[in-house]
């Protein structure tokens, strides 16, 4: 069901762990789903210089967020942004559709670490809230009616 | 153990064919291929050996052959036995009792009568899985026209109370159903013992083919007919017979529970040991279902902090195949419906592993999932930020 990209990205994760004094964490999803993902970059002149992962989930959950720390990496933190669920998805060679869930949580998972180190270095206009974070799973699950 | 072998730890979810089965199934492929309601030889040939299937399956659970009826899965006997009994009984009364941990094919049947305009009680479950007979006591009413209640789980192997709850249907006069498709084979099993009215069976859960299962439906119960057609199955599911299937699974009732002491033995032994091993040996673990009161061959664990899907795929790049009551691989929103009954946290349910073992099996098996397991468990647990937390200690 998987493509061999993702088994490979699944078996062999690129960048799992976490960085010190990272300049921005995020952390989406909820045990509760079955799926949380953080990341952690580190930004050197508006530019992502590294990036670690910790995933809690199925394999799709795993290897989006190792492709993703492989795409934000070298890239500003504006490209980073223009990341979507569907790039990530497209460079494992695609998602079974009952996990493309899993892509959107790694989207988030970026935006959310950004808006981390924005807030962090004022970016960011004081009491913004991240809205990546704390979603309830029916807003990341597809709905299956007719599972049999 | 070679690279290339498969361990293969889901006999729940089915089971290889035993190559005696096979043997008495494959001349009605070909040379015996009539049909069993034709008059000519091998037509007779054909029906004579359902027949004789019939007998076997009657005897191992105690039955008159005139009470089995064969149908195309356990699914189906499910399906028929609650739909056909509620439809046959409607003007009684409307109600029906069952539990939580039902299997869809029991749950998804009560379900579709409920927007049919009856009612159904679904009894809750203590944290290993077992429902009472006091509950099962106290559930009915007037108008309960049927009681059905699994012999054994699927997931967590826990084994239902049958014979006291068979014994309070019956006194109250209330029609008993159970699912034995997880217990025929596996355990010792008398309908008549037990007050039993109907029970399902699904043939390839014992080493039979798939595509066959039975209903046995104690003479007298009234249920309406599955099917309308022939005269096949006495008129009650028509269809022409899956001739080779029926054969298939009476040569593989017989085998079963003539050897159902000795394999259970050693299924016991391996279950055991893989609870006392997998206890000893990974922290933060939890056995789901009774410890005792479970199925011979039925080990269920949920790993704290790791996901249930990835660890089938770790196993299975290792060679292991097992299951897990994931939603990722339940493909659906939630978690196993039997571990949130029995109480376990969503988070919980997401990691469990289910291992179900075969007459196949060996030590050296659980030998190579014992290295194998920690390993990858542990692998998994270093890459969660559940883990991370708690190895903080916050």
């Amino acid at each position: 069901m998987y493509s061999e990209k993702v088994m490979d990205h699944f078996m062999n994760p690129r960048n799992v762990g976490e960085i010190e004094n990272a300049d921005g964490v995020g952390e989406v999803g909820n045990p509760k789903c079955g799926d949380i993902m953080k990341m952690y970059l580190k930004i050197e002149n508006n530019v992502i210089v590294d990036a670690k992962f910790k995933t809690f989930g199925c394999g799709a959950a795993v290897a989006t967020s190792s492709m993703a720390t492989e795409l934000v990496v070298g890239k500003t933190v504006d490209e980073a942004l223009q990341i979507t669920n569907k790039a990530v998805a497209d460079a494992l060679d695609g998602l079974p559709p009952a996990k493309m869930h899993c892509s959107n949580l790694a989207e988030e998972a970026i935006r959310a670490a950004i808006d981390d180190y924005r807030r962090k270095n004022g970016l960011l206009p004081e009491g913004s809230e991240n809205n990546a974070c704390g979603r309830r799973c029916d807003d990341i699950h597809h709905h299956f009616e007719d599972e049999d | 153990m070679s690279d290339n072998r498969i361990i293969y730890l889901d006999h729940a979810a089915t089971t290889p064919v035993n190559p005696q089965v096979l043997e008495a199934m494959l001349p009605y492929f070909s040379d015996k291929f009539g049909n069993a309601s034709s008059i000519y030889s091998i037509g007779r040939e054909s029906k004579k050996a359902i027949e004789e299937a019939r007998e076997k399956v009657a005897k191992a659970i105690g039955a008159l052959p005139r009470e089995v009826f064969f149908t195309g899965s356990g699914t189906e006997a499910d399906n028929w036995a609650i739909k056909g009994v509620a439809y046959a009984n409607r003007d009684k009364g409307r109600h029906i009792i069952t539990t939580a941990i039902e299997h869809h094919a029991v749950l998804h049947a009560c379900q579709y009568l409920e927007s049919d305009g009856f009612e159904v009680t679904y009894l809750p479950v203590d944290e290993n899985g077992l429902v009472s007979p006091q509950q099962v006591q106290d559930a009915i009413r007037p108008d309960t026209i049927l009681i059905t209640i699994m012999f054994a789980n699927n997931e967590i192997g826990t084994i239902q109370p049958i014979g006291e709850i068979g014994k309070i249907a019956r006194e109250r006069g209330v029609i008993f159903h159970t699912d034995a498709v997880q217990a025929v084979g596996a355990i010792p099993i008398n309908v008549v013992d037990l007050n039993v009215d109907l029970l399902s069976m699904s043939s390839h859960k014992f080493y039979g083919p798939k595509g066959v299962g039975a209903l046995y439906v104690r003479k007298g119960v009234k249920i309406t007919s599955f099917m309308h057609g022939g005269a096949q199955e006495r008129g009650r599911r028509a269809s022409t017979e899956n001739v080779a299937g029926i054969v298939g699974m009476g040569k593989a009732i017989e085998l079963a529970t003539q050897n159902i002491e000795e394999n259970n033995k050693k299924l016991i032994e391996l279950r055991d040991r893989t609870i006392e091993e997998i206890t000893k040996n990974i922290p933060f673990v939890k056995l789901n279902g009774d410890r005792y009161k479970r199925l011979p061959g039925n080990v269920n664990f949920s790993f704290e902090f790791i996901e249930g899907e990835s660890l089938l795929l770790m196993l299975d790049m290792k060679g292991i195949a097992a299951s897990s009551g994931s939603a990722c691989t339940s493909g659906s929103l939630d978690p196993s419906h039997v571990l949130l009954a029995i109480g376990l946290p969503h988070e919980i349910a997401h990691g469990s592993l289910r291992l179900t073992f075969g007459v196949e099996n060996t030590h050296e098996d659980i030998d190579y999932l014992m290295e194998v397991l920690p390993m990858i468990v542990n692998r998994l647990r270093e890459m969660s930020p559940l883990y991370e937390k708690v190895k903080r200690g916050n």
